[in-house]
């Protein structure tokens, strides 16, 4: 039964218990952030950014980030998984439309991606990170929101190759773009050409955002029409791939 | 509307793959409830009908209707379902969960735990699937067909990769549940599944239908019967120019007749020769299924 554009409150139940059970994904996207928190974070406990908000937060916020878009870049992948097996040839047997089977793919990535998010605060807070709630709402917010552009981008590799082990190679990519948007070390200490190259990098925008909140610099212009532009360049790629896909031939 | 559409109605149906014809201006219809065997080598073209009867492919000419209506539609309302060999299963489902998510896809469907002992894989529902062997996938794709209570089930070389005990036990539960009114078309190139489970045959080659009746009218198109005996020293020559005979082989001692006039030749082979051991066997659909599938040699 659609309802909704077609989401389905029980499939997406079995997608996340799908999702949790895979220990790549909890891998790399509850376990590693919260991780490299403990790795990188910690040490530098007691210093504090220009407003004398802790560095802690910058780099738990920074690794929410990455751990967002990975969950909702892997959970927009399967995507090819699920081509590479058949089962979207399977699914055309069904009254499912293929619309309906994006919208809950693109559910179940978000799911993930906040639950991502979630995690890697919790790591912070027991770790001692303390700031105001408002910056925890707000940066977690837009993290969360922000990894919307890299669900989109899941998709679009999904339609793009149709390969199992997509996230093999993905997760490098992510790797070197989650640099790019400072996630690892802030980009202001990147050499000036690969801070210019930066700005035009998919996670700039939302790394610029989820951390505006801690940081009380305002929000460039840049960095919001960096994040609806790359959101607009994957969205769109995944919708002509999609559409290509299940056209009958 | 005054009559039940036929399940399916096939007419003229084409469609190529580059210069290769993969289905030929065919023409079928099925009459609800009728089982019916899609027979015929690999790359006959069964499973591009297929893809085309179920929506799955365009074809360059040609109609499909289903039920009725249009492929999609049928699939849309739940009344046509399928096995099909391409039809992938997600690896890291259980079978249960498997079967559960299909169901939210339905608008109505038979209960879960019905269809998981109808395919007879209850006993499998909490495993997951990549650790199921190729015969409990393939009812795991059975149990998924049963979900909507289909009135249509196609089967595309349901039984490939098992073994004789998986595919006798899967026919097994296909006609238990062939309740009465479903109608099942299924395509195979075992030619036992044809004859023992369906009641009707069509037989394609080349992407054409070149036979189509009951199991016993495709015997007898492939027509009549081998007269064997004992006769050393047959004369080939003579018996060929009897009436109604087909060929004479002479083996050794022994001569084979295939004749559409068995009566005549054996009694020609008592009353006018030193023939002995007579035997006379009707050709089985193995021999009906070559001589319809393969090119005709020779004149």
């Amino acid at each position: 039964m659609t309802t909704l554009s077609g989401f389905y409150p029980g499939v997406l139940r079995i997608e996340l218990r799908r999702v949790l059970r895979n220990r790549r994904t909890l891998a790399f996207t509850l376990i590693m952030p919260g991780v490299f928190f403990l790795i990188f974070g910690l040490p530098q406990g007691g210093q504090s950014l220009d407003n004398g908000r802790p560095v802690t937060a910058y780099v738990m916020i920074s690794l929410a980030v990455y751990a967002a878009m990975v969950a909702t870049t892997s959970a927009g992948g399967a995507v090819a998984t699920e081509r590479a097996l058949g089962w979207s040839r399977q699914l055309r047997l069904t009254p499912l439309r293929p619309a309906a089977y994006v919208a809950t793919k693109l559910v179940t990535a978000m799911s993930l991606g906040l639950l991502a998010v979630v995690v890697e605060f919790l790591v912070g807070a027991a770790a001692g990170v303390r700031i105001p709630a408002y910056v925890w709402l707000l940066a977690g917010l837009a993290a969360w929101v922000g990894s919307l552009v890299f669900a989109a981008f899941g998709l679009f590799i999904g339609y793009l190759v149709p390969a199992e082990n997509v996230m093999q190679f993905i997760g490098p990519i992510l790797a070197v773009l989650a640099m790019f948007g400072g996630l690892f070390v802030p980009v202001e200490v990147l050499p000036d050409v690969l801070q210019q190259v930066a700005k035009f990098t998919p996670v700039y925008g939302m790394g610029v955002l989820a951390r505006a909140p801690l940081t009380g610099e305002g929000v460039s212009l840049a960095a919001v029409a960096n994040l609806v532009a790359w959101t607009l360049v994957f969205g769109v790629g995944a919708a002509r791939l999609f559409r290509r896909d299940t056209a009958r031939v | 509307m005054t009559s039940t559409p036929p399940a399916v109605e096939l007419d003229g149906l084409t469609k190529s793959f580059g210069a290769v014809t993969a289905v030929d201006g065919l023409s079928l219809r099925v009459q609800p409830g009728e089982v019916v065997a899609f027979l015929g080598p690999n790359g006959a073209g069964k499973t591009t009908t297929i893809d085309m009867l179920l929506g799955l492919a365009r074809p360059d000419a040609g109609t499909v209707r289903v039920l009725g209506g249009t492929p999609d539609d049928a699939v849309a309302r739940g009344r046509v379902a399928a096995v099909l060999q391409t039809g992938g299963l997600l690896k890291d489902l259980t079978v249960g969960e498997t079967v559960q998510m299909t169901a939210h896809f339905y608008r109505h469907t038979r209960p879960v735990a019905e269809v998981l002992e109808r395919a007879g894989i209850t006993n499998i529902a909490d495993r997951v699937v990549g650790r199921c062997s190729g015969g409990q996938q393939q009812r795991l794709r059975f149990a998924l067909a049963l979900l909507p209570d289909p009135d249509l089930m196609v089967l595309d070389e349901p039984t490939t990769g098992m073994d004789v005990e998986g595919r006798r036990d899967f026919w097994q539960s296909l006609r238990r549940d062939a309740r009465g009114g479903r109608t099942i078309i299924f395509a195979t190139h075992y030619l036992d599944e044809a004859d023992a489970y369906a009641d009707r045959i069509v037989l394609v080659r080349q992407g054409r239908i070149v036979a189509d009746g009951t199991t016993a009218e495709i015997k007898n198109l492939a027509a009549g019967r081998t007269v064997r005996a004992t006769l050393p020293g047959a004369d080939q020559a003579a018996l060929a120019a009897l009436p109604g005979v087909d060929t004479v082989e002479v083996r050794g001692d022994s001569v084979l007749v295939r004749t559409a006039d068995s009566d005549g030749i054996a009694r020609h082979l008592l009353t006018r020769t030193a023939a002995r051991d007579v035997e006379i066997t009707s050709r089985n659909l193995e021999d009906a299924f070559l001589a319809l599938t393969t090119e005709q040699t020779g004149a």
